[in-house]
């Protein structure tokens, strides 16, 4: 009889169970981070070193004509944190390349947890990452003057942040899937920074060269850019919040289900 | 006669070696070419329009402008990428074989600084090509941008001998590979970007006493305008100044290992 009850097949996975698996993979990430506290300071330390290295060497742009900022480093510091994101998503999938070179992704792989699930994990997990190395880049340029945003700007600032994270752990995640290497780091890294920094990341989008000028109008992350920056340069509206909104909500669309697709032909 | 022919071949070998290793391993070589490459392209789109501010020097273009900090930081990061491979080698006691073989042990870091320079000879004539496609003068002609090729050459040296020393030093592949933003520390605080005089304090000031701003100018002039012999000789000071330093931590470090194993 106690036989029968332990060999009897699990309930089907509802919601909750589903919830709690992206909880513990949540944890386990958490975990490594407190475990090996040095394994995040490249992805606070690079960001920061971009923040400061392209303030002091770009400064003086803003004295261009058609500049609409005075401030240089309010200009960048959201694109400093953005890029924080990008290092961060992007290090999740150099993580979950390590996962499956030694095999912990197998035993993922056999659990009876759906693949979405799988991969939620891993993606929140490094939405939630992602606030260190922007609230790090966010002190460092409060302190040399960057000017205070609002709390509506900080807000959608972070959501953006949160956002892209996601979106390069996406990136991150297909990548890894597919090459299951680490070896594919590089492409995680700089598939995201181009991505980010082909936008108007230096300077307004009157003032790129026009090859640069024309990328970057059809460059999704544009918005984002912009909608993060809206704060530290002039006012929050919903007329410069919402294509950021959208634009995210495309990529994360677009780039999850390629994400997924990596892990649903990814054989345990 | 026939150590030193030994200790020529040892070297090429080992630099042969290294280069190979550097060139199957995405992780080495993608710094060298993917992220400089990526950056110039960026920098140049996206603070082109810097050449308009008052106190820029006269250049064609930024493009122009930008090769020699590209080839610069491409050059740093083959430094970089030489010294995580010389300490995956330790690591893996390859470096502990070649210790006992009958080879003269300064060809060991040696090999490792001929790979290094072959890499930043290959830096530099991918940034000229990359500037020549798209439309950038060498107003020093050739013998300009033979120029600038031997200065970042002889630069990959003095970088790679301190980051073969920091290898050999500490043995760890980590460590080496933590030095990455330091390199961009080293390159945001010299003029290899921007015109020093344009820059904003307290980089603007660093900038004017940081020995990578001397080479970095010495390889920009024979580009931007032509070869002027003061900026070539402070460039050659400063390398040689980064070489002996390199040497010197090399072989302190080299001893070291020997000793304590």
């Amino acid at each position: 009889m106690e036989a029968a009850s332990v060999t009897r097949a699990p309930a089907p996975a509802g919601w909750r169970t589903n919830l709690a698996t992206v909880a513990a993979l949540m944890a386990r990430a958490k975990n490594e981070l407190l475990r090996v506290p040095g394994a995040a300071i490249p992805g606070v330390l690079a960001p920061t070193i971009f923040f400061l290295g392209l303030n002091g060497v770009f400064g003086s742009l803003i004295h261009l004509p058609g500049f609409d900022s005075g401030s240089y480093e309010s200009f960048i510091v959201p694109v400093s944190m953005l890029q924080g994101a990008g290092f961060t998503g992007a290090a999740a999938g150099v993580n979950l390349a390590r996962d499956y070179e030694q095999g912990w992704v197998d035993r993922l792989l056999v659990s009876p947890a759906p693949r979405w699930v799988l991969l939620g994990g891993n993606v929140l997990a490094a939405s939630a990452r992602a606030f260190i190395p922007a609230t790090f880049v966010l002190a460092i340029g409060f302190l040399i003057g960057v000017q205070w945003p609002g709390l509506d700007g900080l807000i959608v600032c972070y959501l953006m942040v949160a956002a892209m994270a996601a979106v390069a752990a996406c990136w991150g995640s297909m990548l890894a899937l597919h090459y299951k290497s680490q070896s594919a780091a590089p492409l995680m890294q700089a598939g995201m920074m181009g991505l980010i920094l082909l936008t108007p990341a230096y300077a307004p989008l009157e003032l790129l060269q026009p090859w640069l000028e024309k990328v970057a109008e059809f460059n999704p992350v544009t918005h984002v850019v912009e909608a993060a920056r809206q704060g530290f340069v002039g006012s929050v509206t919903w007329g410069e919040t919402w294509p950021g909104l959208l634009a995210v909500a495309g990529l994360l669309g677009v780039l999850g289900a390629l994400a997924l697709r990596e892990m649903r032909r990814t054989n345990a | 006669m026939s150590d030193l022919r030994t200790g020529a071949r040892v070297v090429g070998a080992l630099g042969a070696r290294s280069i190979r290793q550097t060139f199957r391993r995405p992780q080495l070589i993608s710094p060298i070419v993917v992220f400089p490459t990526l950056l110039l392209a960026i920098q140049t789109g996206g603070a082109g329009a810097g050449i308009e501010l008052p106190g820029f020097p006269p250049v064609q273009s930024f493009l122009q402008f930008m090769l020699a900090g590209s080839m610069m930081q491409s050059m740093m990061l083959a430094g970089n990428s030489g010294g995580i491979a010389f300490a995956v080698d330790i690591e893996m006691g390859f470096t502990d074989r070649l210790f006992a073989s009958p080879i003269p042990r300064f060809a060991i870091v040696l090999g490792r600084l001929a790979g290094t320079a072959a890499l930043g000879l290959f830096a530099s004539l991918w940034f000229l090509a990359i500037g020549l496609i798209f439309g950038a003068h060498i107003e020093g002609g050739i013998p300009g941008a033979l120029l600038a090729i031997a200065l970042i050459t002889t630069s990959a040296i003095a970088v790679g001998g301190i980051g073969a020393a920091i290898a050999l030093r500490t043995g760890s592949a980590s460590v080496v590979q933590g030095l990455f933003p330091l390199v961009l520390v080293v390159l945001f605080l010299s003029s290899a970007f921007f015109p020093q005089e344009l820059m904003v304090e307290p980089a603007k000031t660093i900038a004017e006493y940081n020995p990578f701003s001397f080479i970095v100018e010495g390889v920009r002039e024979p580009i931007i305008s032509g070869i002027d012999a003061t900026q070539t000789l402070e460039a050659v000071a400063a390398i040689a100044g980064i070489i002996l330093l390199g040497l010197g931590l090399s072989a302190s470090a080299l001893r070291h290992r020997l000793r304590t194993g």
